[in-house]
């Protein structure tokens, strides 16, 4: 695994999730993907998503980035 | 402390399963029994014992010590009551002027060639030979015996060749030949329940005599894996434990459950005083039925060694020797900083570790005290690095990630397919079950990467063994799919019943691309695809079709990828809902199923229900009295990277050592080292403990109350047997904790932790102390549905309802053999030694496995010069360690394989930092390697080795 950059880790487990629920019909897998992160994210680990997401998605495949709107963003105090 | 002693009543057979009934008559009286049930078991059922040496109820009759005569109304001679079975209308007669002095007869000749030391004798007061010449009335031997076995010289004086010296090689009990009667108990024993066939009879008539093996073998040195069952079967003091031989008798005995792996057998500790005098198998504790291993059996010297840590210790910073205080300076200290931190990095800073091999009880309150005292989820358990993905598979497929089946299941399979799973090594109990069934005709289909012990063993051969390459679990279990979805194998109407058909459409589809072949995939799995065809035909079409499984199902990239496969495999062929088949997760530790159900992990309460769940919260936040956090917690892995990157920096870890068992070692260490405050609550100061500012000591399962959860969901009781030699159990370590953080706990006792749980998990509604004194065990759910607990899951209809096809995409892991690691190195267990080695390095265990040693195979051995036995270096892209090696064509050539139970060895320096996509399990059973000769210990091994030395320095008392 590279550890490029601080958010590198999360970009590469975010990908593996993203892996597995691409063999699913497109709606499925944005439901999926979504409701995986927000059901298993903390929300620190969530936040550093977004910091990815919105930065550009770098680094993240498609299915992330179409599922992003689903992903909770942490609010500030958590 | 409760005495609870039920005694051990032994039927001379075994049970008849038959349901058709027989009556017949014995001395007067009607009994009725199965059909198939013997003579002499009919008698004992109704009150009456007929004098016996060879038959015991673990083993099938043998007819040979002919004290069990009977004579049979209309029917000639004085048969055998053990091997002669019942008939209607019988009329037996058990004693009469004839048989008594048939018996006594019988018993002289015994006595004759028997040292007649009985008052210094270890089996004095348990003997049955001492009980029968009782019982027959021997009061006089005629013979004076001129050939002997247990004289050492002859009358004239000269050396008697058919005396054999003690045999005490094996640390835990002794071979004394010249107590044998050899009556075959012990023989039948090691084949029938145990199923190892390490003993025999050597020679014929005079000469016939018990021997491990060949002659020139030892108990040691022989195939005995140590279990006990001879010792158990054996009548007089020939195979005896020392810890008998030492102490004497016992003189009450306690139930509780063994506190190693996932099997949960129960045990009688049997006490003299609170002096522990043996542990033997409780032969009505439902998980193993009177079986046990080596570890449960003999391996609990742990407890009283002298490493164990008595007094609560703390230090400001880890480069401090430890100072050893009282547990109110201990506890203010703790709560201080734990507070500290709190204050300033706030509330989510900080979190727990729940124990798999602590109680229930206590795993709930460690994660009440993460939920309700530091108002956070951060709470995981080392299910995180085992069987996670079991909870993720099953759930999302099943709707619960519980296991499906009992144990007792296996009697009834036909078909048995394990994947990624050494029974016979990690879960020695059931494998004795499993290869009872096999042996009488069941077939079997292994899936490892090495040829384990049950692939083939005495008695024992698989019919196939999918020998993969590591990592392509999912692309073999999708190869399975393809075959029974293409040719037609799968049972329909079961799927059109209980699962959703336009989800297995979809599902169907996607198996039957010409990719998901075996074929297609062979080049990967290093399978022939006729091989794993006809393992898919046998498993779809051979009767009753059971599926168990290990960790090298679970410690994958796509760990919980093949959980879902093999669920689907379960649901396509109707292998679900009734004995004999079903989903078998084989649990590592003790308590792992039960630290899961207690809500150990960060994103569910008790129960499996999910924080989010407003509904779920309500039921806790009103009996604890605060509010909930909604949000999911930090897994073991995120604490450790949270940690490092500086937001995580408290945590109370009970009863686990993350810095030998999780993955990728330097990570782990990194993470701690950057905490202020780690709190190692265990029995020993653990490689963990190196890096803890508090070291809070913990007790045996021998010195508190509570209960363990099994593999099967069965529930039974841990019972306290003596004192806790620290002062305290853990569950009450856990509230001083709490208590000191302003908790204002009560609990007095673990049954009211019990009721708590009862009270707000419904799975747990039923369970309580006193209804556990009574059944014994129960199985969860256990409540108002189904009040005597549940066996077999799913037997009506899924617990989510349809069940649930999902597909399985074969993902490559990234962790890549190349140039530079040309090899792939996989993980596992062997049968002396248990997890990290904590326990079992502190017995006589370590005579059978004293060091890990990494398995080769000779091509790839004679590739790099390495020879049998000599130093190897190990690197990967993680790190580098050395070892020894063993030179094997267990492992395929590519392959490498070691086990991860002593610290010197430092293999998970080794593993890198890979998990599963759903479950961060990490991925321990892949990693590229380079293996090379070497001259000794690593840098890293020697460096690791100096600092351990200087953290667990304890400064002298004052």
């Amino acid at each position: 695994m590279s550890h490029d950059g601080p958010h590198a880790k999360l970009i590469y487990m975010a990908n593996q999730i993203a892996k597995f629920m691409e063999s699913k019909p497109h709606d499925q897998g944005i439901e999926g993907l979504s409701s995986h992160i927000n059901d298993f994210w903390e929300p620190r680990m969530r936040r550093q998503l977004y910091e990815v997401l919105d930065a550009g998605g770098a680094g993240l495949r498609p299915l992330v980035l179409d599922a992003a709107a689903l992903i909770r963003r942490p609010s500030i105090a958590a | 402390m409760k005495d609870f002693i039920i005694p051990d009543r032994d039927f001379g057979t075994p049970a008849a399963k038959s349901k058709q009934l027989v009556t017949l008559t014995i001395d007067g009286f009607d009994v009725t029994v199965p059909e198939g049930t013997s003579i002499m078991r009919a008698a004992a059922e109704a009150g009456i014992s007929v004098p016996k040496l060879c038959a015991t109820d673990s083993v099938d009759a043998f007819g040979s010590c002919r004290l069990c005569l009977v004579e049979i109304e209309g029917r000639n001679g004085t048969p055998a009551s053990c091997t002669t079975p019942v008939a209607p209308g019988l009329k037996v007669h058990t004693q009469n002027a004839k048989l008594k002095q048939l018996r006594r007869g019988v018993m002289e000749l015994y006595i004759s060639d028997h040292p007649l030391d009985c008052l210094t004798c270890s089996a004095n007061g348990d003997c049955e030979l001492q009980d029968m010449a009782g019982a027959v009335g021997l009061r006089d031997v005629r013979y004076e015996a001129v050939q002997t076995h247990f004289k050492a010289k002859d009358n004239s004086g000269h050396i008697n060749p058919s005396y054999i010296p003690r045999d005490d090689s094996n640390p835990y009990f002794s071979y004394d030949p010249q107590k044998c009667i050899v009556c075959s108990r012990c023989v039948r024993a090691c084949e029938e329940v145990q199923g190892t066939f390490a003993l025999t009879i050597e020679g014929r008539g005079f000469d016939s005599r018990v021997s491990f093996g060949a002659k020139t073998d030892t108990a040691l040195t022989s195939d005995c894996v140590s279990c006990g069952a001879c010792v158990a079967a054996c009548p007089t003091a020939t195979l005896q434990e020392k810890s008998i031989i030492e102490i004497g008798t016992p003189s009450h005995s306690v139930i509780t459950t063994c506190a190693y792996c996932g099997v949960g057998c129960s045990f009688k500790a049997e006490m003299r005083g609170d002096e522990l005098v043996r542990m033997t198998p409780y032969k009505h504790g439902k998980a193993n039925r009177g079986h046990s291993c080596v570890k449960g059996r003999f391996a609990y010297g742990y407890a009283s060694h002298k490493d164990r840590i008595l007094s609560p210790m703390i230090r400001d910073s880890i480069n401090d020797a430890w100072k050893e205080v009282s547990w109110d300076e201990a506890m203010a200290f703790t709560a201080n900083r734990m507070k500290g931190i709190i204050d300033k990095h706030g509330r989510h800073s900080v979190g727990v570790i729940t124990s798999s091999r602590c109680t229930n009880e206590e795993a709930y309150l460690v994660q009440k005290l993460t939920r309700a005292v530091f108002m956070n989820n951060n709470t995981d358990t080392c299910a995180r690095v085992c069987h996670s993905p079991t909870g993720y598979g099953l759930g999302q497929t099943l709707g619960t990630s519980a296991g499906t089946q009992d144990f007792d299941s296996v009697e009834q399979t036909d078909v048995v397919i394990i994947i990624g799973a050494n029974p016979t090594d990690g879960h020695p109990v059931f494998a004795s079950r499993l290869k009872k069934r096999l042996r009488k005709g069941a077939k079997l289909i292994v899936v490892d990467p090495r040829r384990t012990d049950i692939v083939e063993s005495p008695h024992i051969k698989a019919q196939h063994h999918l020998a993969l390459t590591p990592g392509t679990n999912v692309a073999i279990v999708t190869a399975l799919a393809h075959t029974i979805v293409t040719e037609g194998l799968f049972d329909e109407a079961f799927i059109r019943e209980r699962c959703d058909w336009d989800e297995f459409q979809d599902y169907a589809e996607f198996v039957s691309q010409p990719q998901n072949s075996p074929e297609a995939v062979q080049l990967l799995t290093g399978v022939a695809a006729e091989e794993v065809r006809a393992a898919a035909r046998l498993y779809a079409l051979g009767g009753n079709g059971s599926i168990y499984y290990g960790l090298g199902v679970t410690e994958h990239s796509q760990g919980s990828t093949t959980v879902i496969g093999i669920a689907n495999l379960a649901m396509m062929t109707g292998n679900i809902g009734r004995p004999g088949v079903g989903v078998n997760p084989l649990r590592g530790q003790n308590n792992v199923q039960g630290s899961c159900d207690m809500g150990s992990f960060p994103h569910e309460l008790p129960g499996y229900r999910h924080v989010k769940g407003q509904a779920v919260r309500d039921i806790f936040e009103k009996i604890w009295g605060v509010k909930i956090d909604d949000e999911p917690g930090l897994r073991i892995p995120n604490m450790l990277d949270a940690a490092v990157e500086g937001t995580f920096k408290g945590l109370y870890c009970q009863g686990e050592d993350i810095l030998q068992s999780d993955p990728d070692t330097k990570h782990v260490a990194a993470g701690l080292a950057a905490m202020d405050c780690v709190i190692v609550h265990d029995l020993f100061l653990n490689e963990t403990a190196n890096y803890a500012h508090v070291f809070l000591p913990g007790s045996t399962f021998l010195e508190k109350d509570g209960t363990f959860t099994n593999a099967e969901r069965r529930i039974n009781r841990v019972r306290k047997v003596m004192a806790p030699r620290n002062g305290y159990a853990d569950w009450e370590v856990t509230q001083l904790l709490a208590n000191a953080m302003g908790a204002g706990w009560t609990y007095t006792h673990p049954s009211q932790i019990m009721d708590e749980i009862a009270m707000t998990t419904p799975s747990f509604a039923g369970v309580n102390y006193e209804m556990l004194e009574v059944k014994g065990s129960v199985q969860w759910p256990c409540n108002e549905a189904s009040p005597d607990g549940t066996p077999l899951m799913h037997v009506d209809g899924f617990v989510r309802g349809k069940g649930k096809f999902i597909n399985t995409e074969y993902v490559a892991t990234d962790e890549k053999t190349g140039p530079r690691f040309p090899l792939l190195l996989t993980t596992g267990r062997i049968l002396s030694q248990y997890n990290v080695g904590a326990q079992t390095r502190r017995t006589s265990n370590v005579v059978w496995h004293d060091q890990d040693v990494l398995e080769i195979h000779p091509h790839d051995a004679d590739n790099r010069g390495i020879k049998e036995g000599s130093w190897v270096r190990l690197a990967s892209r993680a790190g580098e360690t050395s070892l020894r090696a063993t030179i094997t064509d267990r492992v395929n050539p590519g392959v490498v394989y070691t086990t991860f139970h002593h610290p010197d060895t430092q293999a998970n320096v080794i593993t890198t930092d890979f998990s599963d996509w759903a479950t961060n399990c990490p991925e321990y059973k892949v990693t590229a390697v380079q293996v090379a000769p070497s001259n000794g210990p690593s840098e890293w091994q020697e460096g690791y080795s100096a600092h351990a030395a200087l953290s667990r320095r304890i400064a002298a008392a004052e």
